[in-house]
């Protein structure tokens, strides 16, 4: 088992989330510290992805700006996403040359982590070929995009637990012209608190992880 | 010339997009520096140069596909670039220069005897490329399918030994299945003999079947660190010491609760770390062993010693299941809230990298560990030696519970005191927590 530290940010600007991430993979880069996982909700914004194409942004960045929404370029795979209030935001920072060495399998574990912790509540996650992400009858529920640096993960996966999902038509998500989803829109009533702690323990399944030595990492309403 | 390969990302993967050089032709650069990124599969990877040197070639476009192994770029290594200000980088990017046209320009001019020495100066930088050259371990031609790759682990296969059948030389599950059968006649045979000189004594040898060399290891062997052989000790001494009893009470901390809620943002912003739970249970179980002193007392003999102070233990774990450390909040009877709070932040944080004074892991008199923290309800934990008690804080939880007949959501937490009956009664112990629940339930000291 590898020790990993969660640490739940809350609401962070996207921005700052990002510099703390950065932090953390040039440490763990440099060994000095363990995997991290942080979670977090970002006020909304929208990000492009390394991949992504301009075209898949349904909207000028002023009038984005004008609607509240911050815009990012960032170096994650995958193309153009929609970040905000009511979505669950995941940052591994995870070293893979501690587990497996193997992307394909470390995209496939995010999907299984989602696709587990959505059994919990009683829905059908999917994967769907070739459309990395999860998916419930057809309409997208979490999205992945990955950035790795000697082979340290960096950004993550995005699930819709009561997103707004009208702010997804500023983008054409992913590239995919798709329709998208939510916990709250398939009818489960899951908080978000509910959503973190099974999510946490199937990453700990999952990749092998001990959470034990996290502080502030469980829900809200436990003794730290 | 070192060859810089797309690399291997996965099992599964076998081809990649090369989407961005980050350095050009002719760009001098490091070991390990950032060279280029691909895609594959919704994750971006930056890939590290395998050496140092001048980008001589890129072979590879930006935005084009390749299967892993495919040569990208190549590496004029340093060593192999001649010194002297007049060769600038971009001369040798030329492409289509032999790597022997690089040396001759110019001739240095103090080392007389140049001649002879440049030659050998020449192969030397081609033995270092060998080892410095894969970023990914040497491959075999072509890339494996994960099936190849599983039965190669599997079998313990050097697949560089294995002869590849397969489109442009790859190797396949009959190349491996062939190998094997080749490979298996020979090291049954190998295995069937009786080991050679040491024991000539083989006949009841030969009844245990020789373990295939190929078998991987089913177990690891690694020392403990001085730690985690202390903290075995030290738990096998306690439970072979102490008569170790727990009981289990349970609190409705809700009114604890809303006023965390309420004056969190607050609390946070004036003393800078947050107001959790824990700092309410160590200032109640201060109170209680005020109370009942006989729980804040250690065994000696047939003598019963009793503490005038009270220092309470906090268990904290280590990162990385390192271990476990109790650091001791002295006087904990003397603070209130705030100050229990600061200092379970400061000990606890100096525990973890590993900055506390000696003095302040002694002396505990109780000791309190807030499994709740990891989710657990209750447990039943082990006392720290030489104590007689130590309370287990299990995890506040909304529980639907009867009040007065009605069912109501509350903020449930259960408390688990493990005391050592050579010493204290199963009826003292749950007056103890009585105490405890009574001081949580009914919070009336202020906070800020």
């Amino acid at each position: 088992m590898r020790s990993c530290v969660v640490r739940d940010l809350g609401r962070m600007p996207f921005a700052e989330a990002y510099a703390l991430q950065q932090a953390l993979v040039e440490r763990r880069k440099q060994g000095l510290d363990a995997d991290y996982l942080l979670l977090v909700e970002h006020p909304h914004v929208i990000t492009m992805g390394r991949n992504g194409r301009r075209e898949h942004l349904l909207a000028s960045e002023e009038l984005l700006s004008r609607a509240g929404i911050e815009f990012h370029h960032t170096d994650r795979g995958g193309d153009v996403t929609y970040h905000g209030p009511g979505q669950l935001v995941v940052y591994p920072i995870f070293d893979l040359k501690q587990w497996k060495r193997d992307v394909g399998a470390y995209v496939r574990g995010l999907e299984q982590v989602v696709i587990d912790t959505l059994a919990d509540f009683g829905l059908k996650g999917q994967r769907l070929a070739g459309c990395t992400g999860v998916w419930v009858s057809g309409a997208k529920i979490c999205a992945i995009g990955v950035h790795l640096s000697r082979w340290v993960t960096s950004h993550g996966l995005a699930l819709n637990i009561t997103t707004d999902l009208s702010y997804f038509r500023y983008i054409v998500p992913c590239g995919l012209t798709k329709p998208v989803t939510s916990l709250a829109e398939l009818g489960c009533r899951a908080t978000r608190a509910d959503v973190v702690a099974r999510l946490i323990r199937h990453f700990e399944r999952i990749y092998d992880l001990d959470t034990g030595a996290s502080e502030g990492a469980v829900p809200k309403e436990r003794i730290a | 010339m070192i060859d810089v390969v797309m690399p291997q990302m996965g099992e599964s993967i076998v081809e990649g997009t090369l989407t961005k050089w980050l350095k050009k032709a002719g760009d001098r650069v490091e070991r390990d520096e950032p060279l280029f990124e691909i895609s594959t599969d919704k994750v971006d990877s930056e890939i590290p140069s395998p050496a140092a040197g001048i980008l001589a070639e890129v072979l590879v476009n930006e935005g084009t596909t390749v299967a892993i192994n495919t040569v990208v770029a190549r590496i004029q290594q340093v060593d192999e670039v001649p010194a002297g200000p007049a060769t600038t980088p971009a001369e040798i990017s030329k492409p289509a220069a032999p790597p022997a046209a690089a040396p001759p320009p110019v001739p240095p001019a103090p080392a007389a005897s140049a001649p002879p020495a440049a030659s050998p100066a020449l192969s030397p930088p081609a033995a270092v490329a060998a080892p410095a050259a894969p970023a990914t371990p040497a491959e075999p031609v072509g890339p494996l399918s994960p099936l190849v790759r599983r039965m190669a682990r599997e079998y313990n296969i050097d697949l560089s030994q294995v002869r590849g059948t397969g489109a442009g030389g790859r190797i396949t599950k009959a190349d491996l299945e062939a190998y094997m059968a080749a490979q298996g006649a020979r090291t049954a045979a190998a295995s069937m003999a009786p080991a050679p000189a040491p024991i000539p004594a083989a006949p009841p040898a030969a009844e245990v079947p020789p373990v295939p060399r190929t078998a991987p290891a089913k177990t690891r062997v690694e020392p403990m660190s001085t730690m985690r052989a202390k903290i075995a000790e030290h738990m096998v001494f306690s439970k072979r010491t102490s008569a170790h009893v727990t009981t289990v009470h349970r609190a409705d901390v809700t009114k604890i609760a809303n006023l965390r809620e309420r004056l969190k943002a607050q609390f946070q912003e004036r003393y800078g770390f947050s107001l959790t739970y824990l700092p309410f249970v160590v200032r109640a179980a201060a109170e209680a062993l005020r109370t009942f002193p006989i729980v804040n007392a250690s065994i000696e003999g047939t003598n019963i010693i009793y503490h005038n102070e009270i220092n309470i233990g906090i268990a904290v774990a280590l990162d990385g299941g390192t271990g476990l450390i109790v650091p001791v909040i002295r006087n904990a009877d003397e603070r209130n809230v705030v100050g229990l709070q600061r200092a379970i932040v400061d000990l606890a944080g100096r525990a973890r990298s590993k900055q506390l004074k000696p003095d302040e892991v002694q002396g505990g008199t109780f000791s309190i560990t807030n499994f709740g923290s990891f989710g657990s309800i209750f447990a039943t934990p082990v006392i720290n030696q030489p104590q007689v008690a130590i309370l287990g804080v299990g995890a506040v939880e909304k529980t639907p519970v009867v009040v007065d007949d009605a069912i109501a959501i509350r903020s449930i937490c259960h408390l688990a005191l493990t005391f050592d009956h050579r010493l204290i009664d199963g009826a003292l112990a749950d007056q103890f927590c009585q105490k405890v629940k009574q001081i949580l339930e009914n919070w009336s000291e202020q906070v800020l």
